[in-house]
């Protein structure tokens, strides 16, 4: 296998697990502060579909990420006044923004961006070479040499971890993930924690979606999420709740999804079906594997009623 | 309490199912608005759009027997839905298992030659039962065996029950006479009558069939008693010895049938052949079907019936105005948000007027806080996400 073969294998793992690492740090923090949310494939769609949206219409990407950002930002607090405010089923209203996110996407995507061959495309996002640290061999060129959003959320693994174990609020959220009520009764307002994980939550969909829509297709195309908002749920649980597992499970299904695209180069023969199934299996198999082993937020979904809102 | 509530309780429960069946109606009328709204901002106008919705769904005796032809695969997922959901497990498989089951028994259909049809329908049948049980049992198993959820299991085996049957028609069970990457035709043994002459075919009774043995099994079984109790609450579950994980397993194995068994009654009712992407999302509309049935099997007909008008519709709608079918999946998520929400939105609300109308028909003698007093109470009883429509 020629080095050519391995350094465009790399690049391209690397570029497919940007989304998927996105989207997963969005459930992360929400995931930590105790909210499940399986509503994130749809609002990857709505990402996908707003940021190509936006950058025809203020004709630019970054304007279409920052547009992306407000309206799926808006679909995560929405999502939080359902399962917050509420007290919603949080899978039933997740497997609603699901359907929502398809729906909506498809009917705004052919009615502003047209279909098929007419589909509008619009200039994505540049990719930027980074002068020296680029030209360290295999590597050098697969993670240097990618476009703004992937050096972006290269930054915000740590990021995360140093917000999450390093921070006071960091500390709130992972104490309200665990036991709402006893935060509660410490001082932590609980329902504004979650909000602002929800918020999050849905501002990281919204760039995992440019990601997608700007970073690699140049456009969107319908159900194009296909699955991804899944895989970054998976993502979390195999990363056992930590930004930096759930960048290494990230990369794992981004480079299962660019092998998927490269048997036949690799000279392996089997069905294309059976390549496509390749990343899903994966998850399932990296699931199982981890499921028992690493231990959810304990106030996973919990519907929590604050101490100030309760009468007596 | 009961010789109080004696005088009443009759009219009580009546004019309960009337507030709920209403509030149904209500949520459903919402999210058309809803819907509406997004065609007028797609730039499609609604009023026509609906005026193209209804002659699709129930403009003449033709397209009645449409939306029951499109009904049957939603009755079907939506019970797979229900059935799990009142054991407390999320099946988001249903789309995975149509498939599955459809290639099962399309298989048994084509390589089980020289059958009568009395015994070659039911082995189809059969077939595509075991197949939806299996895929669903892998991940029912995952989910007892290593804990793994089940809603992202089966959302996977979605993705991949749809690949494998793209993978069986362009290879081992490819029409060999043909070019399409469809299976052969089912012979006639395999396939379901139809009725009146029309594409509406006995897959659609089979399906209210399923749901009444359902109801049975649910409310009027000691199974169904266990499986109900394990959606309640595990724990307590476990201590009255029943056994939690082998039924869970049971359950989503039973789950994955009904909807192997939809996913071959599409093949063997409306389409003939087995051949990629036949189901539009009919798994995934089945969760919307469940929920505003709620999660009763005799509401999914109903339930079933209305989706199966509005799919119908929308295909009308799609010909004529190009507006996406998708639509549908925005009215669904609508409707499924108000039904989720209402014990919040509407449930006090909903409550003083079935406590008001209940006393004025039935002729209430408790004295109107003993009245409310009980209400919330019974309420607060009742919190099984599964009794919604009691």
């Amino acid at each position: 296998m020629s080095e050519e073969v391995i350094v465009s294998y790399l690049a391209s793992a690397i570029r497919l697990s940007v989304p998927l690492l996105l989207a997963a740090l969005g459930i992360l923090f929400m995931s930590r502060s105790g909210i499940l949310n399986i509503g994130m494939e749809g609002m990857v769609l709505i990402g996908a579909l707003s940021g190509v949206v936006g950058a025809y219409y203020f004709g630019s990407a970054a304007a279409g990420v920052g547009f992306a950002v407000v309206v799926t930002g808006l679909v995560g607090l929405l999502f939080g006044f359902l399962v917050i405010t509420t007290g919603a089923d949080q899978v039933v209203i997740g497997t609603a923004l699901n359907l929502f996110g398809l729906g909506i996407t498809t009917v705004f995507g052919r009615s502003l961006l047209g279909m098929g061959q007419e589909a509008v495309r619009v200039n994505g996002i540049p990719s930027l070479r980074i002068p020296l640290l680029s030209d360290i061999p295999y590597v050098g060129e697969a993670l240097f040499d990618q476009n703004v959003l992937a050096y972006a959320s290269y930054l915000l693994v740590p990021a995360a971890a140093f917000v999450f174990y390093k921070t006071n609020w960091g500390l709130r959220v992972r104490a309200v993930g665990e036991n709402p009520l006893a935060a509660d009764t410490l001082g932590v307002r609980v329902h504004r924690i979650w909000y602002i994980c929800c918020l999050i939550g849905g501002m990281l969909a919204g760039v995992a979606g440019c990601s997608l829509s700007l970073g690699i297709l140049n456009q969107f195309t319908e159900n194009m999420v296909a699955g991804r908002g899944f895989i970054a749920l998976s993502a979390v649980i195999f990363g056992k709740w930590t930004p930096l597992g759930t960048m290494g499970a990230s990369l794992l299904f981004g480079g299962a999804d660019a092998l998927q695209l490269r048997f036949q180069s690799f000279g392996i023969k089997i069905p294309y079906q059976f390549m496509l199934m390749f990343p899903y299996l994966l998850t399932m198999v990296a699931l199982a594997w981890f499921s028992g082993k690493s231990k959810q937020p304990a106030a996973t979904a919990a519907a929590y009623k604050s101490l100030a809102d309760r009468n007596g | 309490m009961s010789e109080a509530r004696s005088v009443n309780e009759k009219a009580e429960r009546w004019v309960k199912a009337v507030v709920e069946v209403l509030f149904y109606a209500g949520a459903v009328l919402v999210a058309l608005l809803a819907g509406g709204l997004v065609m007028a901002a797609a730039g499609v106008s609604p009023l026509e759009a609906y005026r193209l919705i209804w002659d699709g769904a129930a403009g003449d005796a033709n397209s009645v027997k449409e939306t029951l032809v499109k009904a049957t695969p939603l009755l079907f997922a939506g019970l797979c839905y229900t059935f799990a959901y009142r054991s407390g497990l999320f099946n988001i498989g249903a789309e995975g298992q149509i498939y599955i089951g459809a290639m099962t028994g399309t298989m048994a259909a084509l390589y089980v030659p020289g059958l009568p049809g009395f015994a070659h329908l039911p082995l189809c049948i059969a077939a595509g039962a075991a197949g939806g049980a299996v895929w669903a049992g892998i991940a029912g198993a995952l989910k007892i065996f290593k804990g793994a959820s089940e809603i992202i299991n089966t959302i996977m085996l979605n993705y991949m029950g749809i690949y494998l049957v793209s993978y069986m028609v362009t290879g081992p069970m490819k029409d060999p006479s043909g070019t399409l990457p469809q299976s052969a035709r089912l012979p006639e043994s395999a396939l379901l009558a139809k009725l009146f002459d029309s594409r509406l075919h006995y897959g659609f009774v089979l399906a209210v069939a399923l749901a009444v043995i359902l109801y049975i099994v649910l409310n009027r079984t000691v199974w169904g008693y266990e499986i109900r109790s394990v959606g309640f609450n595990k724990q307590a579950t476990k201590v009255m010895g029943i056994p939690v994980s082998r039924n869970m397993l049971l359950v989503m194995m039973v789950s994955g049938a009904i909807a192997g068994i939809g996913g071959y009654v599409e093949i063997a009712g409306v389409q003939n052949r087995l051949f990629q992407n036949f189901s539009p999302g009919y798994g995934y509309d089945g969760i919307a079907v469940a929920l505003v049935g709620g999660a009763h099997p005799l509401g999914n007909i109903g339930s079933a019936i209305l989706f199966g008008g509005l799919r119908s519709g929308a295909n009308a709608m799609q010909r004529m105005t190009g507006t996406s079918t998708s639509l549908v999946y925005v009215i669904q998520a609508t409707i499924i948000v108000l039904v989720v929400c209402n014990r919040y939105w509407f449930g006090g609300w909903k409550r003083r007027l079935i406590a008001s109308l209940a006393a004025r028909f039935g002729g209430d003698s408790r004295p109107e806080e003993l009245r409310a007093v009980q209400a919330a109470r019974e309420t607060a009883l009742n919190v099984n996400k599964g009794e919604g429509s009691r």
